[in-house]
């Protein structure tokens, strides 16, 4: 699947971090979901990034 | 002083609400300090480095919340503690309150916004690259807001985007008005003709600002990272920004900007905006020459004259000689003999390049960092990653500007303090009111010791941010701060003053 550009269109935006952020979004009523965040693997960065590259071939289901 | 310490099992606060509940803390009565922190290994040695971290703090993990306070009273402590879990429980019943159970992934995320099309990532550096990286493999767009990112990280995840016809905005560039959205850190502009494609986040935020007072506005705003135009990283996201502005029905002229791009990429860079079809201004830092403005003033007023067929002419300041020499002569007023320097107190980095530029082309002993090394004219930018781990930025948190407008104002041979004050979306809601009492007590200091302290700003901001332009700028004004339009009128005036007094 094409990647949709990133001008033109709406931006419908998922926050990861400063919830500040994602409170500014909403309050100008642009469409925002806010993760609840937790650093993964108990806070040890470089496991977490392992993690993650062996989390690569597995697309992320958004169902 | 009597300390304590309280924890709270994997209970992960992000470092906006860590500073929220520090200064709820330190608000209760007999409370001396209070520092509420995650337990990763570097925060606990802040900890203990500022006197603060007991044996219970000290077994914290880094996913556990640190509570640590020095009090008169035990009873003062629990007041303290209480005052934090009050505000921790206020804000989870808000947002229980305003939307359904938050999801805890990527994947959840991505059902709960049908048709997400951007990640806005704001975790600590650390985790970054990872969290960018999911977010690319789900077909997102990335803004990558958060500071401390390696640089082998970005450029893996720029060339991921790349291949997927992703943009992979920031790191180190925390701003974007993406059709009309801000993104991190940006101000409440008008949509207009201008686009701006900048390897600078205030950079892209100063211009943006300038535009709109000059009465045109932006169609879009990348910020393709602060980075992006080194040869590591060779323009990966300059070129499809580049090309986005140019095919954008919406642009009628490009303003792009950034640090000096490294040789390599300078060369495809002037190549890439030689064949771009459109009217461009370009605007380096450290490098003017290389483009075709000598200011971020001056870009943007570039680029709002070709937008109207006219032409620009830069001038080094907006008001009339006359009323310049009365505002040096207002400034080195009760100035002593020894009192030799301009002292910059930034949260800016391109902002303070910018100072650092235009402060060496007059004076000599300018300190070329901004991490505030140097013994004569300095600039130190406290936006830069060594001033933010564990910290939110200085846009954010003015608790360590303070400090730092306080050391510079008291140094006997500081002539000038120079500052930038950065409003918009993100930013503190009083960045005026933040830093005054630390410029008062640096002009009391001053005073007390036989010495005047002249105080130069520039305010970044429009009328439509949430802080108000005109509200901040009679804020510093009422206190005796000398507000330029612009930074590059601010450093030229605080260099005047110096000079002035040879």
């Amino acid at each position: 699947m094409a990647a949709r550009p990133l001008l033109g269109g709406d931006t419908r935006v998922v926050s990861v971090g400063l919830e500040l952020f994602a409170d500014t979004l909403a309050a100008l009523g642009v469409p925002v979901v806010q993760i609840e965040w937790r650093p993964p693997a108990g806070g040890d960065p470089r496991l977490a990034a392992l993690l993650a590259r062996t989390e690569d071939d597995r697309p992320v289901a958004a169902s | 002083m009597p300390l304590w310490n309280f924890v709270r099992k994997s209970f992960y606060q992000d470092s906006v609400t860590l500073m929220r509940l520090t200064r709820d803390m330190e608000a209760v009565s007999d409370v001396t300090r209070a520092a509420v922190m995650m337990g990763t290994p570097q925060n606990l040695a802040l900890l203990k480095d500022a006197g603060l971290l007991t044996a219970e703090g000290e077994a914290a993990g880094p996913t556990d919340l640190v509570v640590a306070v020095a009090a008169g009273t035990r009873a003062a402590a629990e007041a303290a503690r209480a005052a934090a879990e009050t505000a921790l429980t206020a804000r989870r019943a808000a947002t229980a309150s305003g939307a359904a159970a938050r999801p805890r992934s990527l994947a959840g995320a991505l059902r709960a916004l049908p048709g997400a099309t951007l990640a806005l990532i704001s975790v600590p550096g650390a985790y970054a690259a990872a969290e960018a990286r999911k977010a690319l493999v789900a077909g997102l767009h990335v803004m990558l807001f958060s500071d401390n990112v390696p640089l082998d990280d970005e450029v893996a995840l720029k060339r991921l985007a790349r291949e997927r016809g992703l943009f992979l905005m920031g790191p180190d560039c925390g701003t974007a008005i993406v059709n009309g959205v801000p993104l991190g850190f940006a101000n409440a502009v008008p949509r207009g003709r201008i686009g701006v494609a900048a390897a600078s986040g205030t950079g892209l935020q100063a211009v943006t600002c300038h535009i709109a007072a000059a009465g045109e506005g932006i169609s879009q705003a990348i910020g393709v990272g602060g980075r992006d135009l080194s040869d590591e990283v060779g323009g990966l996201m300059m070129e499809p920004a580049l090309a986005a502005l140019a095919a954008d029905p919406a642009t009628a002229v490009i303003c792009v900007l950034g640090k000096a791009p490294g040789r390599t990429t300078a060369k495809s860079l002037r190549a890439r905006l030689d064949r771009l079809g459109k009217p461009c201004v370009a605007y380096f830092l450290g490098d003017p020459a290389a483009g075709t403005a000598p200011t971020l003033e001056d870009a943007a007023l570039a680029a709002v004259a070709l937008a109207r067929g006219t032409t620009h002419v830069p001038a080094e300041f907006t008001q009339p000689p006359e009323a310049v020499t009365r505002l040096v002569e207002r400034a080195a007023n009760r100035l002593g003999p020894g009192q030799r320097f301009v002292r910059g107190v930034y949260c800016g980095g391109t902002l303070a390049y910018e100072a650092i530029g235009l402060l060496k082309a007059c004076l000599a002993d300018v300190a070329p960092g901004v991490t505030g090394g140097g013994s004569g004219h300095r600039v130190v930018d406290l936006g830069e990653d060594v001033f933010t781990v564990g910290r939110p930025h200085p846009m954010i948190d003015g608790t360590v500007r303070r400090e730092w407008i306080e050391r510079e104002g008291g140094d006997p041979e500081t002539a000038v303090l120079l500052l930038d004050l950065v409003l918009g979306y993100g930013a503190h809601g009083d960045p005026a009111g933040e830093i005054l009492p630390a410029i008062r007590n640096a002009r009391r200091a001053a005073a007390a010791a036989g010495r005047g302290l002249a105080v130069v700003a520039s305010v970044c901001g429009t009328a439509g941010d949430p802080q108000g332009l005109a509200a901040q700028t009679a804020a510093l004004e009422a206190a005796g701060v000398i507000v330029l339009p612009s930074n590059a009128q601010a450093a030229r005036l605080a260099a005047r003053v110096v000079v002035s007094r040879r």
